[in-house]
């Protein structure tokens, strides 16, 4: 008897995923023993409910949803969505990518669950969700400008409170950094880098 | 007085953040009907340190400390989950020995964190003993912290690759004579509250969930074992040595507070049982050898190492200012923490740092559900089912 043909059950099931639903799946892919499945943006209501309710699948646990920068793209956020399968004993990786123009469709409809987690996604990164019944900022100030977990948002931000004793309240100002803010380049190779670093135009040639 | 007028019974008022069983910095807008809950609005955020973008600037083994802020209850728990994403992506083996200690550990946090729980939730309903008898215990356990790590509360204990240091036997010994007299004082504290007519009356029927919507919401951990489902990550996907444990699951029936009161009792008593299994397996000859990997790119030598090898110096100079590199991709780890399934989801773009690193938590899921939890219920049971969600805000905020 030939050696039966081990078929990746990850594999299968992301092959049955992506023949159910058409062209909403762009890619596939099973990386560190994870299924990750990149959708179209407009079709990730369609996706969760399939994954939700098809019966090879019954991703029924709703376990992240979050957003990834990458300014660098042309659609610069990513939106990370994890659900887990109790019945497969699985977990699923789907992601989709987004700007800060063009609303992602809400899944709260499918997953009560995604509330929070959009609203969070929506505060750090300004991705948009359309028809979320209550897209508010959630982890910020109240108040608070900007969203701080993008690329481009410094790490010291921008405004910083203080109690006043004299006018006995609150009060925001601009950060000021008592000393300057300490980034080390570490990655620059012994052999020199393929950039000018500060203080390195003064040295002579 | 017009009809409209009359009719309008609703007040709002704000509970918290600053209120004894807001359980830290929860700020709830409830919408009354007389003593009736019809709408809760909880604002979080009010201990939101930004802990995600701090790590996108540190190295990996910066960003491990980071992680006992979260849920600072049980915070081996939280390194536990960010080890294992990170040793994912390297593709590194945790040593026997180091993941006895890991499972050992992770276990005495499901303690800390259920002696706090169950115990501050007694006391929201209106008992004051039992936070007494639960913290004596605590103190005994922050203590094995201590003496493990040198911290009480911010271990920095487990790391990428292993734990940091090896136990003493002392150490070990003094665990297990606590493994023999915590049953004892857990005694004490069910003695307390299980059959108190007070503590049931505030509990039973209180904040039902059905296992569909538990899982609709995004609840893990006791929050889905309350509602009836066997799940628990140690058995259904386990990691370490949680393979080779012997333990139940307890399950609950009715998915409500006294059910999820009852299931943290009981899995006390399989957490002392796991841990003397633990100390049994250290002590045997199998159980001795390294704590962590000994690859030296990730993790740093021993101090006597230092002093003798060069490679080893340079590897600590090297690892204590550049930190070592992870291979791009992504990764999603979880542990069954004490709240629930904590998990990691690790951006690598190569570098030392990490590029994006998503932290999961269950309390998060859990808190959202407030509204649905609470609505129809009577005022004081706000308290009473926020107790039995077991928030803790270092990890909501993040």
């Amino acid at each position: 008897m030939d050696e039966a043909i081990q078929v990746d059950p990850l594999m299968d099931l992301g092959g049955h995923i992506a023949g159910s639903l058409g062209s909403a799946v762009l890619a596939q892919d099973v990386a560190y023993g994870e299924l990750t499945l990149t959708v179209e943006r407009d079709s990730i209501v369609k996706v969760a409910t399939f994954l939700r309710d098809d019966s090879r699948c019954r991703f029924i646990s709703m376990v992240d949803v979050c957003g990834v920068d990458y300014p660098e793209r042309d659609e610069r956020f990513e939106v990370v969505y994890h659900f887990m399968s109790p019945h497969l004993n699985q977990r699923i990786r789907v992601k989709l990518s987004a700007d800060d123009m063009h609303p992602v469709p809400s899944i709260t409809s499918v997953f009560r669950g995604a509330d929070w987690f959009e609203r969070e996604a929506y505060d750090l990164y300004g991705v948009l969700f359309s028809g979320h019944p209550d897209l508010r900022r959630i982890l910020t100030d109240y108040g608070f400008d900007g969203h701080p977990l993008r690329k481009d948002f410094p790490t010291t931000g921008f405004v910083e409170v203080r109690y006043d004793e004299e006018r006995k309240r609150v009060v925001y100002e601009p950060v000021k950094l008592m000393q300057e803010f300490r980034s080390f380049d570490y990655l620059s190779p012994w052999e020199g880098t393929d950039y000018v670093l500060p203080g390195d135009e003064k040295a002579k040639q | 007085m017009s009809m409209s007028e009359a009719e309008v019974r609703t007040f709002t008022i704000n509970f918290g953040p600053v209120h004894p069983s807001a359980h830290g910095v929860l700020r709830l807008i409830l919408e009354l009907d007389g003593e009736i809950v019809e709408r809760v609005d909880p604002h979080i955020g009010l201990l939101h340190r930004g802990t995600e973008k701090l790590i996108e600037t540190k190295t990996y083994l910066q960003a491990v400390p980071y992680f006992d802020r979260l849920d600072y209850v049980a915070p081996m728990n939280q390194e536990h989950a960010f080890a294992l994403a990170v040793e994912k992506l390297l593709e590194l083996e945790v040593p026997r020995r180091g993941q006895l200690i890991r499972v050992l550990y992770s276990e005495i946090g499901r303690l800390l964190a259920h002696l706090m729980n169950v115990t501050t939730q007694a006391m929201d309903v209106g008992a004051l003993t039992p936070p007494l008898w639960g913290f004596e215990q605590r103190e005994k356990l922050m203590v094995f912290y201590e003496r493990a790590s040198g911290s009480r509360m911010h271990a920095a204990y487990i790391r990428p690759g292993g734990v940091h240091q090896d136990l003493p036997q002392d150490l070990i010994d003094d665990i297990a004579t606590f493994c023999e007299t915590f049953p004892k004082a857990l005694a004490d504290i069910d003695s307390l509250l299980t059959n108190n007519r007070i503590f049931k009356q505030r509990n039973v029927d209180i904040g039902v969930v059905g296992l569909d919507d538990a899982w609709n919401w995004g609840f893990s951990g006791v929050m889905v074992r309350g509602s009836g489902a066997a799940w628990d990550l140690r058995k259904s996907q386990p990691y370490e040595c949680y393979a080779e444990m012997d333990f139940d699951i307890p399950i609950g029936k009715n998915g409500d507070c006294y059910d999820r009161y009852l299931i943290r009792m009981e899995e006390m008593r399989q957490s002392t049982k796991i841990m003397k299994q633990c100390i049994e397996k250290l002590n045997a000859p199998e159980g001795r050898g390294p704590v962590s990997s000994l690859d030296g790119k990730v993790v740093p030598p021993s101090r006597g190492d230092m002093k003798r090898s060069m490679e080893a110096l340079i590897h600590h100079f090297k690892l204590y200012t550049e930190g070592y590199k992870v291979p791009a991709g992504e990764v999603y780890a979880a542990v069954e923490a004490p709240k629930g399934e904590f998990g990691v989801y690790l951006v690598s773009d190569g570098t030392n740092k990490p590029y994006r690193c998503k932290i999961r938590a269950p309390g998060f899921a859990h808190l959202s559900a407030m509204d649905f939890l609470c609505r129809g219920h009577m005022l004081a049971d706000v308290s009473a089912i926020l107790g039995s969600l077991d928030i803790v805000f270092g990890e909501v905020d993040r």
